[in-house]
């Protein structure tokens, strides 16, 4: 399956397609965000090849579209430095869980660790692990990619040719994570972390409204800590009361969506 | 016009600090991927981080013009709606959330 093989297998393509697919939805939040950083670019005075240059050099929408109103200003480089350091912090917590261990070594390793954005964690987290492949994986992020620098580009040219952009755009990023988490909370399983992160958000926004993101990751995962040790001790409780019946019901199954 | 070689020494610094951040928890986390602890919170985390991610991009659509929080809440409203009763299909929820907010900003 190496050497000439590997570009004409049905198989492999069969993947990268998953992959082209797999991007689709969060391509509908991420072209239209990548069209209002271009038309930012362009407003704030800034070169057009600022757009696709941020989109390729850094390649997280949000510390991008922060960018480009700090470099309007001239912001100093330890001043951009310290804040991206701050808004992109978020991804230290995404090595739990980004099936990366799915993808090969070597250079599609080294691009998908690159191209860890926050929609392409979303869209690998919520699949299965044994289902994906590598080229399934690299494909879905390199489309990301496409789409948020041709969004760039298409952005540049709007700002240029229209005097009013159409406004709203963006929210297909807030309904894209609606629908995510969504899919992510189907099962009863999951209400234990629904609450807890739904906990550690409110009093993020409530104590750190500037950093709420950053802050309600790091309650979340101080909560998620608290409740491994007690549920690890529950169990060693649980498992010298009963020894191995096993229950008739699945209680799990039984409360259906 | 600002500096050729300003705007590419910041996106390089920025670059590089991201690149940092993505990839030196891989190989932190390396020699921990078997401990329990570590799995559990994998096991954990996305259905948490995603509420999170929503909760603040909806509110960041909000506090960025105060003025619409209402479209916001019922096109967040038609996007749940819209999910829940056509069969999950992200693709037709996210379209019919966004449509709807840009009609309403559009008409008022």
């Amino acid at each position: 399956m190496a050497g000439v093989q590997d570009s004409v297998d049905p198989e492999r393509r069969g993947q990268v397609r998953r992959g082209l697919v797999d991007s689709l939805g969060v391509g509908l939040g991420i072209f239209p965000l990548g069209m209002a950083l271009g038309v930012l670019v362009v407003q704030a005075g800034l070169p057009w090849w600022l757009a696709p240059a941020l989109s390729v050099g850094i390649f997280a929408g949000s510390v991008e579209l922060l960018l480009v109103s700090l470099l309007a200003a001239a912001t100093p480089l330890f001043t951009i430095a310290v804040t991206v350091f701050a808004v992109n912090s978020r991804h230290v917590f995404y090595a739990l869980s980004f099936p990366l261990h799915r993808v090969r070594r070597g250079l599609p390793r080294a691009y998908s660790v690159y191209a860890l954005i926050d929609e392409a964690y979303a869209t690998y987290v919520l699949i299965p692990a044994e289902r994906l492949t590598s080229a399934r994986i690299v494909s879905g992020q390199l489309a990301m990619q496409a789409y948020w620098v041709g969004g760039g580009l298409v952005g540049v040219l709007i700002a240029h040719t229209l005097p009013e952009p159409i406004q709203g755009f963006e929210f297909a990023l807030v309904a894209l994570f609606i629908v995510m988490t969504l899919d992510a909370a189907r099962t009863r399983r999951e209400v234990p972390s629904v609450l807890l992160a739904g906990l550690s958000v409110g009093i993020a926004i409530l104590a750190a409204p500037d950093q709420a993101l950053l802050a309600a990751l790091v309650l979340y995962t101080a909560l998620l800590t608290v409740r491994f040790f007690m549920t690890r001790r529950g169990h060693t409780e649980e498992a010298a009361a009963e020894p191995s019946v096993d229950p008739a019901g699945d209680h799990e199954g039984s409360a259906s969506d | 016009m600002t500096d050729t070689a300003y705007l590419l020494a910041a996106v390089l610094v920025a670059g590089l600090i991201t690149l940092a951040l993505r990839a030196l928890p891989f190989a932190i986390l390396k020699p921990l991927r078997k401990s329990r602890f570590i799995q559990a919170l994998g096991r954990w985390m996305p259905a948490g981080i995603l509420l999170i991610l929503a909760v603040v991009v909806f509110r960041g659509e909000i506090v960025a013009d105060p003025g619409r929080a209402w479209a916001v809440v019922i096109a967040a409203g038609v996007t749940v709606a819209v999910h829940l009763l056509a069969k999950r299909r992200a693709l037709l929820s996210i379209a019919a959330g966004t449509a709807c907010y840009i009609l309403l900003l559009a008409i008022i």
